[in-house]
């Protein structure tokens, strides 16, 4: 079978050939991408992979009735199979009142290029990638004596082309690339071994950190935390180096998703206009910065991707909607669908990210007398109907001000309510290492669980 | 299970036109160079879901996926390509591809393949996959379910039921000369329920599948009990305190609560990472990692099991290998790979996600035997401490051990009583060390009901865990209660 090479018109064929099968409306989604990955051990070549896929989605109306399909099968015969069956699963769904596309003059209008593919894809060869992966990995084990082993060293490279339509005439392309770096090495005394991570993530390859910066900073996060042990239980002051912080905010994007706010799956639901954080915290999610990581020229809808506040100085002021969840409050999309290829449009956050603050990070760990520096999060115990939270945790115990020694086998727990209330510093170090970012925090009191 | 090889062999001739001569060519293509071994993994896969919320059935999706992955082994390296375009020309090159990573040029290697069967198990004889049935049968089980969701009891808010069914055809072909195919159902019925009272919101969630046909569900002791469990569980909740947090002794509960086994130890018993020697248990075998209570097995030929299989991705058949024998560390999980290079036999477990994934060691049904304690008389050895029964998910960092898993379904224990239900807390410990702490172990063991997918290096596949209520001497509990310490 022939396979077809994906373009708008290939699209809008799609739309008109279910169009005639009594499809009311319709959105097209297709990507087809180029990726790499090499690893590295212990000096060695360990993995090499490439590939080329391509697929394409569907969502069709049937009034108020709606299904999706997808396939990788680009071929005349499957899309017209792709099209009978995603006309079958219509008829088998209820009616929603909410559903449907977009209103045609919220469409994104004026595509902003936003700088998103350096074109290097194919210029970076697979020997230029084992060389980088090389590199990262020998600075890491050659850091110190007691890095003495290695789960490895990573380069990957894709290249995307996204395309959208839908039936109210809407077309879109847009073309990403990114590169990633990163090492984990092993460090180990005294026959108990650690291992830790540290990687580079952009969607330049010029921009991507030296794989030497990137391999010393894994050793050294492997290096401190050997010797680590466990505390006595109690609560106490708790500060999030950024990655934590980061991952605080994961949370909270989730927690502001309209999917779960108008299924009462959230503990934010009804908290708009209201303080729901510190005023040292500000959000803002923003999908039109250049060259960044969650950047794209319209969301996964056809909508513009827009700079907004989220949160201003602890209060709320919107929420991360698509067209959907939107109507179900009454709301605006806020141009925030996300989109697999044959799914029906979800919400996430673009470039989400908590802005900085006036402290140096080792400002805030020194107004600390006694408590927790956390660098590791393990585990999945965060409830976002409750906002409860408690997570395994690991890092560095602050005395007097100091980092004073590593700590593994605790839990620290709360609820994200007062986890957000508590946020009484805010580093200045924010940094975008990938789609939400934050920077350093200090929150005032946690429960840290250990003996 | 002869006529599925025939069956799935066909399948991908007949449907893209790659006969077995063409196998063989693009196999010997990949070991031109020296290589040690290369392999073919075909995949045909559809999934399909179906979800109701608010008591409409408004989501419907469906999705087809094909390709070809082409591995090729020289020591310890591997080439991999993959390709969801199917035809012998971008399969000749995937093979160039993956065989540029060994490096002595030579000549094409000739390869017979299909001279040998492998005789793998019938572990899931479904007639019908439960993606070809009837929309309007699941449509119908979904409404069935919210109604009696909310029959149950008045604070049911919102009821969310998804379904979501798999078939998989997979073909592998190694230049060893075996052809293996295998065709895969898998289905999963999920039943989550929001309850309400006095502003005080909590979420309940239950659920179950396997590799089953779709009467399965129809069957009212599975549909029936893991809705009543999901209302259950949320209106618990409503009136769950706060966690206790610090070291205590905890009861873990028959079935899913098996995660420990799988976070704690199944991991880092993986190949790969003992191979690397960057597990905690490495170097490990015959040493007691365990109390004489606790044997652990690993075993993909149960039958109808999520996490069974017929035979691995990678062509092997599925066993039971024991992991921990009365205390005694006694086996790793292996695939091909790191069984080669560690001169140990492959156990079945070299599994991937997809054709555009590289296999690699991981488990399949990861469970505790019966010991010989009465559940009753377990809880009433304890004087003060926390009995788990249900868990959200798990983690584990293999290289130094520690793990956690996270409570859903939990309770004070005190006086040898079961008290008040907690909110969920993280439980945490060290792999290596928790299960010496077993002091009891129950005569109850359980499976759990099919609803496991494990992550690992970005591939996930479903896995089933297992276990007997057990008793843990001294277990770190994360919940926010501080103060009673």
């Amino acid at each position: 079978m022939e396979r077809l090479e994906l373009s708008a018109e290939l699209a809008l064929d799609i739309l008109k050939q279910a169009k005639q099968k009594g499809a009311t409306a319709g959105d097209v989604m297709m990507a087809e991408s180029d990726s790499s990955f090499v690893a590295v051990r212990l000096g060695d070549v360990d993995k090499v992979s490439q590939a080329q896929e391509k697929r394409l989605g569907i969502r069709l109306f049937f009034g108020a009735s709606s299904a999706s399909a997808s396939t990788s099968d680009i071929s005349t015969a499957a899309i017209e199979r792709l099209v009978d069956d995603t006309c079958a699963l219509a008829r088998a769904t209820a009616k929603d009142e909410y559903s449907g596309l977009p209103a045609p003059e919220a469409l994104a209008k004026d595509l902003p290029d936003l700088d998103l593919d350096d074109g290097q894809n194919r210029a970076v060869s697979v020997d230029d990638k084992i060389r980088l992966a090389l590199a990262a990995e020998k600075a890491a084990l050659e850091f110190d004596p007691r890095i003495t082993n290695s789960e490895g060293g990573e380069f990957s490279a894709s290249a995307a082309r996204v395309l959208y339509a839908n039936s109210h005439g809407f077309t879109g392309e847009y073309h990403g690339s990114s590169y990633g770096v990163s090492v984990a090495p092993v460090a180990s005394s005294n026959g108990s071994m650690q291992r830790d991570y540290w990687y580079s993530s952009q969607r330049k390859f010029a921009r991507l950190e030296a794989p030497e910066a990137v391999g010393r900073r894994a050793a050294e996060r492997a290096l401190r935390r050997l010797g680590a042990r466990k505390v006595k239980t109690r609560e106490c002051p708790v500060v999030f180096d950024p990655e934590i912080s980061a991952n605080l905010l994961r949370h909270l994007s989730s927690a502001l998703s309209g999917y779960a706010l108008y299924k009462g799956a959230s503990f934010l639901v009804g908290r708009l206009g209201e303080k729901i954080a510190s005023e040292n915290v500000t959000i803002v999610d923003d999908g039109t910065i250049p060259g960044a990581l969650g950047s794209k020229p319209f969301d996964g809808e056809g909508l513009p991707t827009a700079k907004k506040t989220i949160v201003d100085r602890g209060v709320l002021r919107s929420y991360l909607l698509d067209t959907y969840s939107g109507k179900k409050m009454n709301l605006s999309s806020t141009g925030n669908a996300s989109r697999g290829i044959g799914d029906s449009p979800g919400v996430g956050p673009l470039n989400f990210y908590l802005a900085a603050g006036a402290h140096a990070p080792e400002e805030i760990v020194a107004s600390v007398d006694n408590g927790f520096y956390v660098t590791e999060l393990m585990g999945f115990g965060v409830n976002l109907v409750t906002g409860d939270y408690s997570r395994g945790a690991a890092g560095i115990w602050i005395e007097k001000g100091q980092l004073a020694y590593p700590v593994e086998e605790v839990t620290i727990a709360g609820n994200l309510k007062e986890m957000l209330a508590n946020i009484e510093m805010v580093g200045r170090d924010l940094e975008f290492r990938g789609r939400i970012a934050a920077p350093t925090l200090k929150l005032s009191r946690m429960t840290v669980a250990g003996n | 299970m002869a006529q599925e090889i025939i069956r799935a062999e066909n399948f991908f001739d007949r449907r893209f036109g790659v006969t077995g001569h063409d196998v063989e060519k693009l196999l010997s293509q990949a070991l031109a160079r020296k290589a040690d071994y290369a392999d073919l993994y075909f995949e045909y896969r559809v999934n399909e879901g179906v979800s109701l919320e608010e008591g409409l059935v408004k989501q419907g999706s469906r999705s087809t996926s094909n390709g070809v992955g082409v591995r090729v082994l020289s020591e310890a390296k591997t080439g991999y390509a993959y390709t969801d375009d199917i035809t012998i020309d971008n399969l000749a090159l995937a093979a160039r591809t993956a065989q540029a990573i060994a490096q002595n040029r030579s000549a094409d290697v000739p390869v017979k393949v299909g001279g040998e069967r492998v005789a793998a198990h019938d572990l899931y004889p479904v007639k019908t996959p439960p993606t070809d049935v009837a929309l309007e049968k699941k449509t119908a089980l979904l409404y069935e379910i919210d109604r009696l969701a909310r029959s149950l009891d008045a604070r049911v808010k919102n009821v969310f039921v998804s379904f979501a069914s798999e078939e998989k055809i997979v073909l592998v072909a190694s230049s060893k000369g075996w052809l293996a195919g295998d065709i895969q159902p898998l289905g999963r019925l999920n039943v989550t329920v929001i309850a309400e009272e006095r502003g005080n919101r909590q979420v309940g969630t239950y659920g179950g599948g396997g590799r089953v046909a779709f009467d399965f569900f129809l069957d009212k002791n599975n549909y029936e009990r893991f809705t009543r469990e999901a209302v259950r569980q949320a209106i618990l909740n409503l009136e769950a305190e706060d966690a206790p947090a610090g070291t205590m002794d905890v009861v873990l509960g028959p079935g899913w609560p098996g995660i420990l086994l799988h976070e704690a130890i199944g991991h880092g018993l993986e190949g790969d990472f003992n191979r690397k020697k960057v597990s905690a248990f490495s170097e490990r075998i015959g040493q007691k990692v365990a109390s004489e209570l606790c044997t652990v097995v690993d075993d993909g030929t149960l039958p109808s099991r999520r996490g069974s299989l017929n035979l691995d991705d990678e062509g092997t058949p599925t066993q039971r290998t024991v992991l921990i024998d009365k205390g005694i560390l006694r086996g790793y999980l292996q695939d091909r790979l790191n069984a080669g290079l560690m001169k140990m036999a492959p156990t079945g477990n070299g599994r991937r996600e997809s054709y555009a994934h590289i296999p690699m060691p991981r488990m399949t049904n990861t469970f505790m035997l019966a010991g010989e304690s009465a559940p009753e008389d377990i809880i009433r050895s304890v004087k003060k401490g926390l009995y788990a029964v249900s868990f959200g998910g798990g983690q584990v960092d293999i290289t130094n051990g520690k793990f956690v898993f996270s409570a859903s379904e939990a309770y004070l224990i005190e006086d040898g009583r079961i008290g008040r239900p907690v909110k969920g807390a993280t439980l945490i410990g060290n792999g290596p060390d928790v299960l010496t702490r077993v002091s009891m172990v129950g005569h109850d063991l359980k499976l759990d009901e099919g609803v496991g997918t494990c992550g690992k290096d970005g591939q996930s596949v479903p896995v089933g865990v297992g276990l007997p209520t057990i008793r843990i001497d001294g277990l770190t509990v994360g919940g926010t209660a501080a103060e009673n310490k």
